[in-house]
């Protein structure tokens, strides 16, 4: 019997470049955000966290007192803003993609077990998920920080805390449907123990779901990082980060340093635009793709 | 003795007890007693409700009995420890309708194939590389499909790569779930000659569920006719095909239209639809559908009586004052 | 002179385009086609032969990546590719009706059964609602559906699934068409249901002189149902003719291989003839007759060249070079 058998790829978790209206722009902000950040030391002209005051509070070079030295200006204490944006980028980074990576981490593992168990083990994660979702995220963030002390350790603890919860909810919803799937019940006939089950069927096939939350997350995980720094209980300074640069920069506001908060705040939401971008359009194209399989 | 018995089977199902319904209860298998012998094949045929698919889960494991007992080589399957209990998922194995649900898209085909035999044993790789290469061949595969990923084959070789997984413990006993439904219509025969050859070559016994009426009776040497539950009529598959007794297993027949158009077989059409299974007809469920219902029918549920060489539970045949 | 079919399709092609214009599917390819009045026609053809897509055409239901690229389709004498979409409205529904396989789907869950059974009615002759309500209550009591006057007032949900399918039925022959297509409409009902309602479509059929177009997979059907069958492999009509005929001696070895793959319940024991391979994938079809890869009567020709139709006198066509006059190979051998 003849039959064409091609290719031994598996479904790539890259085919999806092929597929129409892949985001170019997105993601090229997003990984020359991942660029900047790593490459920060070579790239920064100037050290962020220390300044001189005599130069406090240059403009841009466009402007009338700006100089090439200080390409986006200084800011009160006379540090080069654009030092602080790129070093910015690696706490809005680091914190970010850890803060996600332990909160997928975390609700993915509750959600897999919630869903798949049930019983009594789906109900005491529920609840929790349910009073935890409660509390508004933000409020909470705050509380934690007073507690335990704004540190960038502790704010990516803080985030993960804040939404693994998400993840719980969605992840639990796929594996409730998943579980009927025939070749589920194919391997409880076959044997397996419900641990492996998880392990080896239910995890691969959520996993793709876990990767297009994490970038719709990642945007809304740096929001509320800067939130918090803005507030004064996210990342403590001097580290550069550009929500505390948003709360420094305000006072400037009144006087004309329109670049002390135009810059910083341009730069969160490229960031969060282009992971909501992504975010978007893989949901839009992963999951039909995963049905067909 | 039979490789598998059930006796006096039942099922039942809380209803969901809302604010305004009281819950009752589905009675998805009730009192079903079959039997399967070794290298034969089973059929299970009957309508939506009439509890064919739980029988099928009840017989995998997949549910357990609120009454009555299966047994399996002699053995009661809630008495079995855990080694006998690996031993039973060892022995009895399934194949589902849904091929493009039936394969976990992420797993290499030779890892689904080999899943039930490597599980909970330490087999040497090169071992099972050649039992998963014995097998596809066996279902008539290529050995290159061992590396390949389930989207690359169509409906009716996914359906093979299951039905060789479902081989690879040398299990005893298939279930076979609607194995053809899916497929188009000029697959089915493929795979219908696969399962009758593997049975041949391997002495299998199947628990064959259709609701193609013809597809059972060309693979079963025994056929089970269920309605709401309960066995309407029962025995050598040859037997019921040429004459069916009771009449829901007649009017079935009659529905399964002809080969060809000239036979023309007398047209049982039933007046009524078919009950649920949450509030079934008093006495025999099928008295407000049958063309014979007599008044006994309606206060007393007929027994399974031998009947010309069957078992058929129906008050027109023999003495049967049985109540409920 | 034999009177005008009521439906003539002649050389009938429907091409799905893909976007960029560079995959053509042929769904259906130079189909050639007639119905009479009163009469029924099985098409008969497993996924990808084209059977749904000529529902649609005749129709002009097609989605907008779908285009008739030649042929004609004539209904009454009229062109039904040349009306505008104004005058297509007014003849689905009212002239030409169509019943699809999932009843659940076919009908709005948020109306009652009353309002999708009137519906036709109010449109296609201005009825009033209480004029077209009282009509729907009879359609249902054609469709022989107990109580009528209840169900009228109730929701889909509140039905089986053989109760939804005769009153999408119902809807159909509403505003008395002279032509139904079901596509299909029994493949999700349970087999006793089945017969019912085939037993129903049948007593419609006679009651109002409808031509009835089934499209189906299942050969059982064609037998109990259909006056001439239709059979489809990959878009392409490749034999046709009164059912009779064709099941006592099918031409085209598709046809032979189908009836003989399907299990019959007199002859248990026989191993079924399988067809090796699988249905053709329309995007990248073999040059040649579609058939040639999987046909144990494969001649060279056969995948050079896809073959013609040719109708002979007795009302059959077929499309297989095995077939012609003059091949020399067996014409109208009988089931094996």
């Amino acid at each position: 019997m003849a039959m064409r058998l091609e290719a031994v790829s598996p479904p790539s978790r890259f085919d999806f470049i092929r597929l129409e209206g892949f985001p170019f722009v997105p993601v090229f902000i997003l990984v020359g955000l991942v660029v900047v950040a790593v490459f920060a030391d070579v790239l920064a002209p100037h050290d962020p966290e220390v300044g001189r005051l005599a130069l406090r509070f240059r403009p841009p070079f466009w402007q009338a007192g700006g100089s090439a030295e200080y390409l986006l200006g200084t800011d009160h204490l006379g540090r080069d803003v654009l030092s602080r944006l790129i070093f910015g980028a690696r706490v809005s980074m680091v914190v970010g993609f850890t803060a996600v990576l332990f909160a997928g981490t975390v609700g993915t593992g509750l959600g897999i077990v919630s869903g798949y168990l049930g019983g009594w083990v789906d109900q005491v994660i529920m609840r929790v998920t349910d009073t935890w979702l409660a509390l508004p995220a933000l409020t909470f963030a705050i509380f934690l920080a007073a507690i335990v002390g704004p540190s960038e350790m502790n704010i990516v603890i803080i985030l993960g805390a804040v939404y693994w919860t998400r993840y719980a909810r969605v992840i639990r919803g796929e594996v409730l449907s998943l579980k009927e799937r025939e070749f589920v019940r194919l391997a409880i006939v076959a044997g397996l123990s419900k641990r492996k089950i998880m392990v080896r069927h239910i995890l691969p096939n959520v996993i793709n779901s876990a990767i297009v939350l994490g970038t719709l997350m990642l945007g809304v995980v740096i929001v509320t990082e800067a939130a918090l720094s803005f507030l004064g209980v996210g990342v403590p300074p001097p580290k550069p980060a550009w929500g505390l640069m948003l709360a420094d920069g305000k006072k400037g506001l009144m006087v004309g340093y329109w670049w002390l908060t135009v810059l910083p705040g341009t730069c969160i939401v490229l960031m969060v635009l282009s992971a909501n971008l992504l975010g978007d359009w893989l949901r839009v194209k992963l999951d039909p793709q995963l049905r067909q399989l | 003795m039979a490789l598998l018995e059930a006796a006096g089977v039942s099922k039942h199902f809380q209803g969901r007890r809302g604010l305004f319904r009281d819950g009752g209860v589905v009675r998805a298998v009730d009192g079903v007693s079959f039997a399967i012998d070794g290298g034969q094949t089973l059929g299970v045929v009957g309508e939506s409700g009439c509890g064919k698919t739980t029988t099928a889960k009840l017989v995998l494991g997949l549910e357990q009995p609120t009454g009555g007992g299966i047994q399996f080589e002699g053995r009661d399957l809630r008495a079995l420890d855990s080694a006998g209990r690996r031993h039973y998922r060892k022995s009895v194995q399934a194949v589902f309708q849904d091929p493009y649900a039936s394969l976990n898209p992420r797993m290499r085909v030779s890892a689904i194939i080999a899943e039930p035999l490597v599980t909970g044993e330490t087999i040497a790789p090169v071992e099972v590389r050649q039992r998963v290469l014995h097998l596809l061949d066996l279902v008539g595969l290529p050995g290159r499909s061992a590396d390949l990923f389930p989207h690359e084959f169509s409906g009716g070789q996914r359906q093979r790569i299951a039905i060789a997984r479902a081989l690879s413990s040398s299990p005893k006993l298939v279930v076979l779930d609607e194995p053809v439904s899916a497929l188009d219509v000029s697959i089915r025969a493929q795979i219908l000659n696969l399962l009758r050859d593997l049975q041949a070559q391997l002495g299998l016994s199947y628990l064959f569920i259709a609701h193609d009426l013809a597809a059972v009776a060309h693979m079963s040497h025994t056929i089970v006719v269920m309605y709401l539950g309960k066995v309407v009529e029962s025995g050598d598959a040859d037997t019921i095909v040429r004459a069916p007794r009771h009449p829901y297993t007649e009017a079935l027949f009659s529905a399964a239209l002809p080969s060809s158009p000239d036979d023309r077989r007398d047209e049982i059409v039933l007046s009524g639809e078919v009950p649920s299974p949450l509030r079934p007809p008093s006495g025999c469920h099928f008295h407000p559908r049958c063309p014979h219902a007599m008044a006994r029918c309606k206060a007393h549920a007929p027994a399974l009586m031998p009947v010309e060489g069957r078992l058929v539970a129906c008050h027109l045949y023999g003495a049967n004052g049985n109540s409920e | 002179m034999s009177p005008p079919a009521l439906l003539e399709l002649e050389n009938l092609s429907t091409h799905y385009v893909s976007a960029r214009g560079t995959r053509v599917v042929r769904a259906v390819d130079e189909v050639s086609l007639r119905v009479d009045a009163g009469e029924t026609l099985g098409i008969v053809g497993e996924s990808g032969s084209g059977k749904t897509t000529l529902a649609l055409t005749i129709l002009r239901l097609l989605p907008t990546a779908a285009r008739v690229t030649s042929g004609k389709l004539m209904f009454e004498g009229e062109d039904l590719l040349t009306k505008s979409d104004g005058e297509m409205r007014r003849v689905r529904g009212k002239r030409i009706a169509m019943i699809l396989q999932d009843p659940m789907a076919s009908l709005n869950p948020l109306f009652t059964i009353g309002d999708q059974v009137a519906e036709p009615i109010r449109v296609h002759e201005g009825a009033s609602r209480g004029a077209a309500w009282a009509r729907a209550g009879e359609l249902l009591k054609a469709v022989r559906i107990p109580a009528p006057q209840t169900r009228l007032h109730q929701h889909p949900h509140e039905m089986s699934g053989g109760m939804r399918q005769r009153i999408v039925g119902a809807i159909g022959i509403s505003c008395g068409p002279r032509l139904l297509i079901a596509d299909e409409p029994t493949t999700s009902l349970d087999l006793t249901i089945q017969a019912q309602y085939l037993s129903l479509l049948r007593e419609l059929q006679r009651a109002h002189g409808l031509a009835l177009i089934f499209i189906t997979h299942n050969l059982g059907i064609v037998a109990r149902m259909c006056d001439r069958l239709a059979v489809m492999y990959a878009g392409r009509v490749v034999e046709a003719g009164p059912v009779r005929d064709v099941f006592k001696a099918p031409v085209h070895p598709y046809t032979r291989a189908l009836l003989n793959s399907i299990p019959r319940m007199s002859d248990r024991c026989q191993r079924l003839t399988a067809i090796d391979g699988q249905p053709p994938d329309l995007a990248d079809m073999p040059a040649g007759c579609a058939f040639a890869p999987r046909c144990p009567s494969v001649v060279e020709r056969c995948r050079v060249a896809a073959p013609p139709a040719v109708t002979s006198g007795d009302g059959r066509t077929v499309r297989c070079w095995l077939a012609m006059p003059g091949a020399g190979a067996t014409n109208g051998g009988g089931a094996a």
